[in-house]
């Protein structure tokens, strides 16, 4: 069969699946709705959370840009795992044992006050919705890629299967369903890399065939550093980026990582405090297999892509280089007209232009792998996508139904709350498959965004909220405005307003705009504090409110108290 | 008494501990071992990588999984400890 059809099948029937499985564990409450009853064992939670982590970016595009960035690409890597660790021992099983079902409700109850409350809102919004809107494109990209469809078909296709699940099932479908796409998506992750590792390396295992050695005995990353700097590239296992900012962007993702209201909510979830902290644990070991596995991929890649190209005759070129041609996600122009490619770091002389999407997508062909498994691997892309999605879209409509309309409508009935998040959570999926079609034209950039926004708005506060008694209202809710405004400041003169600027010699302390939120989350905390200490500190309640969240101890199951 | 505020400020204070023992390992993997000191280690090798690149691509995010097991481990002994364990 060819690869369209393996492709419409697996594809078909992985939806097919989930669709089953959204109509199978659909919510009748808004405790299943907003934390899926808080009955999801840790295993499968822990499943469920790495599915709703690892995006299309995770999935498609990660390995590609550790391929382009070589050790500068670690930033991602120990960035999007090492959030993981702080959400296990700073946040997880308190917010557990807090026992709500959001994260403004946490920054509301603690800080005693509903302004804290809405600034908690907006900042969880504006999140979730610039994250979101990046995820329906992936999967509008996906769709056109692999079944010849409109973009625009793709995103249509998408809205409508994550408004099924997402909307009927809530977070209860919403987890079922991750669990499903977790399998699915990690499946079509290792399968060809396994089999390159072993062309390359003779190690079936991608991870230890990294530090393995090529057919002629040389060590991989040895020969990829020679290769690499022949053709006027910084050598692969060396850094480019300064380390100021390599130290401030790891920090910005892993605090942002910690910070993020759709990976907060999934430790709701669970039934015990224990429970909390071990699905941590096991979420990190799930996403740990594609982490550790896509800079494999990535040094694979652009080794076969620079051995299968780098002066070899255009009309003998492999067909993999071929069919991508016609994307355009390969390009080959002989500007020297010798009928041979030349792969150079001089742009003028450059005559291969590689996306970086390739390196995962036509990982299967470059290997020579049967049909099904290209299909495979489309499906497991969508699964990425579709899966963060929908677990975006569940805080969307959780933040509007019970943060905003419950706030300041405490006696609206729980049919009636349900409804109203029901209807949220479709105008999102509109929202989100509007820009899906007409992405805004800055959507890496925003992401950029999402992180140091988490960073610098809940991280801090959080933390705070659970290891000091002494910081107040007044101290939360400066601090979040100040590390909002300043990082939306600082990402938007160099991002929008003045982008020829955004160089190193401009830069606060040799700091990215991608690391700027580590700066913002620092400027919350010093803010939290000074103002906190000048002010009244908390009342009796919250003080004891406090106490009580840090023992495990009756945490039973998370309600409307 | 065993909830005594006496024996929870313990409690308390154990964790705390516990805390910072697992994350100054944290950061001494990942901003240490794999940022800092990057160069230094990169004259060492283990298999074909260089030890401060493995750091930072691979052996970092080994050590934050044992982390968390480690964490789990230790305070649902220490819960165990002071009696303020779920059922």
């Amino acid at each position: 069969m060819d690869i369209l059809t393996w492709t419409y099948i697996l594809v078909g029937l992985s939806f097919a699946v989930y669709i089953g499985i959204a109509i199978w564990s659909r919510a009748g409450s808004t405790n299943e709705f907003y934390i899926a009853g808080g009955g999801v064992s840790p295993l499968a939670n822990g499943m469920a959370t790495a599915a709703d982590w690892m995006s299309a970016a995770s999935f498609i595009s990660m390995a590609g840009l550790i391929s382009f960035s070589g050790y500068d690409g670690s930033v991602y890597l120990m960035g999007w795992t090492g959030g993981y660790v702080l959400l296990a021992l700073l946040l997880a099983p308190y917010l557990r044992k807090f026992g709500k079902f959001t994260v403004p409700d946490f920054v509301g109850d603690r800080y005693y006050s509903n302004k804290a409350r809405v600034v908690a809102v907006i900042c969880a919004l504006f999140i979730s919705f610039t994250y979101v809107a990046g995820q329906m494109r992936g999967v509008g990209i996906v769709f056109s890629r692999y079944l010849e469809i409109p973009i625009e078909w793709g995103v249509v296709i998408g809205m409508c299967i994550v408004f099924f699940y997402a909307v009927l099932g809530g977070m209860k479908g919403i987890t079922y369903t991750q669990v499903a796409q977790f399998c699915v998506l990690i499946f079509a992750y290792m399968v060809p890399a396994i089999f390159i590792s072993m062309q390359l390396t003779g190690n079936p295992i991608p991870q230890l065939g990294l530090g393995g050695s090529v057919a002629d005995g040389t060590p991989l990353l040895a020969k990829l550093d020679g290769v690499l700097a022949d053709l006027g590239f910084a050598e692969y296992t060396a850094g480019r980026k300064g380390m100021a900012d390599m130290l401030m962007i790891t920090l910005a993702l892993m605090v942002g990582t910690a910070g993020l209201p759709h990976v907060i909510v999934r430790f709701f979830t669970v039934p015990r405090v224990k429970d909390a902290r071990l699905s941590a644990g096991y979420a990190l070991a799930f996403i740990a297999i594609l982490y550790t596995t896509a800079p494999a991929v990535a040094a694979f890649g652009i080794y076969n892509a620079i051995n299968s190209t780098s002066e070899k005759n255009i009309s003998e070129l492999p067909v993999w280089v071929q069919n991508w041609q016609k994307t355009n996600l390969i390009s080959v122009d002989d500007k020297n007209g010798d009928g041979k490619v030349q792969y150079l770091a001089d742009p003028s002389a450059n005559e291969l232009s590689i996306d970086k999407d390739i390196m995962v997508l036509a990982s299967p062909e470059i290997a020579n792998l049967p049909n099904w498994v290209v299909g495979l691997v489309a499906a497991g892309a969508m699964a990425a996508a579709l899966s963060t999605a929908a677990g975006l879209l569940l805080v969307i409509s959780t933040s509007v139904s019970r943060d905003l309309v419950k706030t300041f409508n405490p006696r609206i009935s729980e049919k009636k709350e349900l409804r109203i998040a029901r209807i949220a959570a479709a105008g999102a999926v509109l929202f989100a498959g509007y820009f899906g079609v007409n992405p805004p034209g800055f959507v890496a950039e925003v992401v950029a965004f999402a992180f140091g926004l988490a960073a610098a708005s809940f991280f801090p506060v959080i933390i705070l909220g659970i290891f000091s008694t002494r910081i107040n209202k007044e101290g939360a809710i400066v601090g979040m405005i100040s590390g909002l405004i300043f990082t939306i400041g600082y990402i938007t003169y160099f991002k929008f307003l003045s982008p020829e600027l955004n160089t190193l010699e401009h830069w606060w302390f040799g700091i990215s705009p991608e690391g700027i939120g580590s700066l913002g989350m620092l400027l919350n905390f010093l803010m939290c504090y000074f103002v906190s200490k000048f002010t009244p500190a908390p009342p009796q309640h919250v003080q004891d409110l406090i106490q009580e969240i840090r023992i495990p101890k009756g945490a039973g199951s998370a309600h409307n108290h | 008494m065993p909830n005594s505020p006496g024996r929870m400020s313990d409690y308390w204070k154990k964790n705390l501990r516990t805390l910072w023992i697992l994350l100054s390992v944290w950061f001494l993997v990942s901003f240490g071992f794999g940022i800092i000191l990057v160069e230094p280690l990169n004259q060492f090798k283990i298999g074909g990588y260089p030890l401060g690149f493995w750091f930072a691509q691979q052996g970092s995010i080994y050590t934050f999984i044992i982390l968390i097991f480690v964490y789990v481990a230790r305070m649902n002994k220490l819960d165990k400890e002071f009696d303020v364990n779920e059922d």
